[in-house]
């Protein structure tokens, strides 16, 4: 692909366009946006933040996961593993090493980038569901190694606090406001990468081998090298993600479903990229904040809540597979985000 | 001595996971997928045979000539119903669909019989253990699942070698359009095979249930065992399932001998292993890609 005009002699005119109006607009908006919500703990309560909080750490999920499976043809069901590792990553540092807890949470999200380096070396040549359950397999190691560290600072299946670090330096209200600003950022500085990197080579490369992963290596797609970026990412960005989960509920346990290594981390990313758009940019987060609006304003207990989300899953994957953000982009053919080429006729 | 008992213990506990094994391997033998709700499907089976010892005060055993019938309709149904739209909207949606079942099932029966662990009675057989020597015993469930594992895996390849249904099911897995052309209704093998793999799920859950206590959540640790045996086995041979169950099993035995709770952690490391040491060996290939392209 090029953006270079392409013409032909038996019609008028092509134009491969990026940026349509509407796209410059709504990105200009979203940057505002971002900006505006950079305010929020100046204008808005601390319930507010504390939710948004969680929207934040959501749409990161959603992102990564979708990064993974919406573009590099990646199900993963082991991303809690990096969730946890950016959880306990920060405990480690911010506990047992005594760092500043902001400063924790940037090296376990680095932590986070490198651990994903070997795993991927083991899992990337798998396919479809053996790539997906050897994924759930490390996770499972991982959440098992954690809760076996000797140190009484991060193992034993009960569980970790991160209460004191965060104490010792501020005050409850200063660790919400800078909480919410590293979730903020790290939402803004992730979408942002991924926007760059899709719209770079690699984000054609990787189409190309979800689409078809034989056929894009035949024409010179370097097929691991394009999987183990995103992967790394992804990694990345979940353990980000974890870390703000640390942050922002204080303590965490290492095993179970609800656990920071939970397998519910999935059924969660799962729900919101099937409902807003496997393979959209836009798509994701639309499901990050349909899931936040859905366990913020519908009352429904954990049990029927994972129950709800695992069927609204299976139904959006069976009947509507482009979920919103896909059929409305398909019905309309409009792209907010302009991560892929648009060809234009005439004039 | 004790390392003996680790290994025979092993050895056992694998004959467990190849009959855990087999209907994920058969299905994706059949239809390359892979069912993530396999484990959840097996829980269900030990779940209605402890309703139905329960309330009708009949033996574990005779509990599963309902419970095995009724697995065989819900693999049929769910085939028909939720995998048959799966497989053909690609590769991609079985794996969401069939994690999407995994927790409304997990969910599903912590709602209906709370999250505390049930287990089945074993019957006159659970307690009784033979012998060996003063280190070594050998309890007589175990020899008993071993032999229905080996009844199953046995059963399996004469039904895939002998019957009508084992040629259509090897003339669909082989190349589904082409067996079309000669007559096979691809899906009704489909449906059959997953009734077929449904039922071993359910056997296997019910013995998991005789062996050990289970909660609704336990369906996650059978998927990934019975897919770390399928995998070190090698990925679409049923004999296979066997000899990878035997090496699962033995190495959680040896992982749980040095300390209780390497037990799960040992079987993933040998796994993943095992994925290493399969990467390395297709290495040449990688190199080649690599060359190729870079």
């Amino acid at each position: 692909m090029s953006e270079t005009a392409v013409a032909t002699p038996a019609a008028p005119s092509f134009r491969v366009q990026r940026w349509t109006p509407l796209s410059i607009a709504f990105t200009g908006g979203l940057a505002g946006l971002v900006a505006v919500l950079a305010f929020a703990p100046v204008m808005l309560g601390e319930n507010t933040q504390y939710n948004l909080i969680q929207l934040y750490f959501l749409a990161i999920m959603a992102m990564m996961w979708n990064a993974l499976a919406g573009y590099g043809g990646l199900v993963s069901v082991g991303q809690q593993g990096f969730i946890g590792i950016g959880a306990y990553g920060a405990v480690f540092f911010s506990v047992q090493h005594e760092m500043n807890p902001y400063l924790s949470m940037l090296l376990a999200t680095l932590v986070g980038a490198v651990v994903a380096i070997p795993v991927a070396a083991v899992v990337l040549w798998l396919r479809n569901g053996a790539f997906a359950i050897a994924t759930w397999v490390v996770a499972e190691a991982f959440a098992i190694l954690v809760s076996l560290d000797p140190n009484p600072a991060i193992g034993g299946g009960t569980g970790t606090s991160a209460l004191l670090p965060f104490n010792l330096r501020y005050t409850p209200s200063q660790r919400l406001h800078y909480t919410y600003w590293a979730a903020l950022g790290a939402v803004a500085v992730l979408l942002l990468l991924l926007f760059v990197l899709l719209r770079s080579r690699l984000g054609g490369s990787l189409q190309a081998i979800r689409d078809d992963e034989e056929a894009a290596a035949s024409v010179g797609v370097r097929v691991l090298l394009g999987k183990g970026i995103l992967f790394v990412v992804a990694g990345a960005g979940c353990a980000a993600a974890g870390t703000i989960i640390l942050a922002w509920q204080l303590s965490v346990l290492p095993l179970g479903p609800n656990s920071v290594f939970g397998i519910n981390w999935t059924a969660r990313m799962i729900f919101m990229v099937l409902v807003g758009g496997l393979g959209t940019f836009e798509g994701p987060i639309i499901g990050a904040v349909v899931l936040y609006l859905l366990q913020t304003y519908v009352s429904i207990s954990g049990v029927w809540y994972f129950v709800m989300l695992g069927g609204i899953a299976i139904g959006f994957a069976l009947l509507l597979p482009r979920g919103i953000w896909g059929t409305i982009q398909e019905r309309f053919n409009v792209q907010l985000l302009p991560v892929g080429y648009r060809l234009r006729t005439g004039d | 001595m004790t390392w003996v008992a680790d290994l025979v213990h092993g050895i056992f506990l694998g004959g467990f996971y190849a009959l855990l094994a087999a209907g994920l391997a058969l299905m994706f033998g059949v239809m390359r997928i892979i069912n993530l709700a396999h484990g959840s499907l097996a829980l269900i089976g030990a779940y209605m045979a402890f309703l139905l010892t329960e309330h009708l005060h009949i033996s574990t055993y005779l509990a599963l000539a309902p419970v095995l019938p009724g697995a065989l309709v819900v693999g049929y149904v769910l085939q028909r119903t939720m995998l048959e739209r799966s497989l053909r909207a690609g590769q991609l949606v079985p794996l969401l669909t069939t994690f999407g079942l995994l927790i409304v099932i997990a969910n599903l029966l912590q709602q209906f019989f709370s999250p505390d662990v049930h287990s089945l009675d074993a019957g006159r057989i659970g307690p009784a253990s033979w012998h060996v020597s003063s280190e070594l015993s050998i309890p007589w469930f175990d020899v008993l699942t071993l032999g229905i594992a080996f009844s199953v895996l046995g059963g399996l390849h004469l039904v895939l070698r002998v019957t009508q249904l084992g040629r259509e099911l090897r003339a669909t897995a082989a190349d589904a359009d082409t067996a079309e052309l000669v007559g096979v209704n691809a899906r009704a093998v489909y449906a059959r095979a997953t009734a077929i793999a449904v039922a071993i799920a359910a056997l296997a859950g019910v013995f998991y249930g005789m062996r050990s206590a289970f909660d609704p959540n336990a369906g996650a640790n059978e998927l990934l065992y019975a897919f770390e045996a399928v995998v070190i086995g090698g990925i679409g041979s049923l004999w296979g399932t066997l000899v990878g169950g035997i090496v699962l099993g033995i190495s959680q035995e040896i992982g749980a001998h040095i300390n209780q709770e390497y037990f799960a952690l040992a079987g993933h490391v040998v796994f993943l292993a095992v994925l290493v040491a399969r990467s390395a060996s297709s290495a040449p290939r990688i190199r080649y890609t690599l060359r190729r392209f870079a």
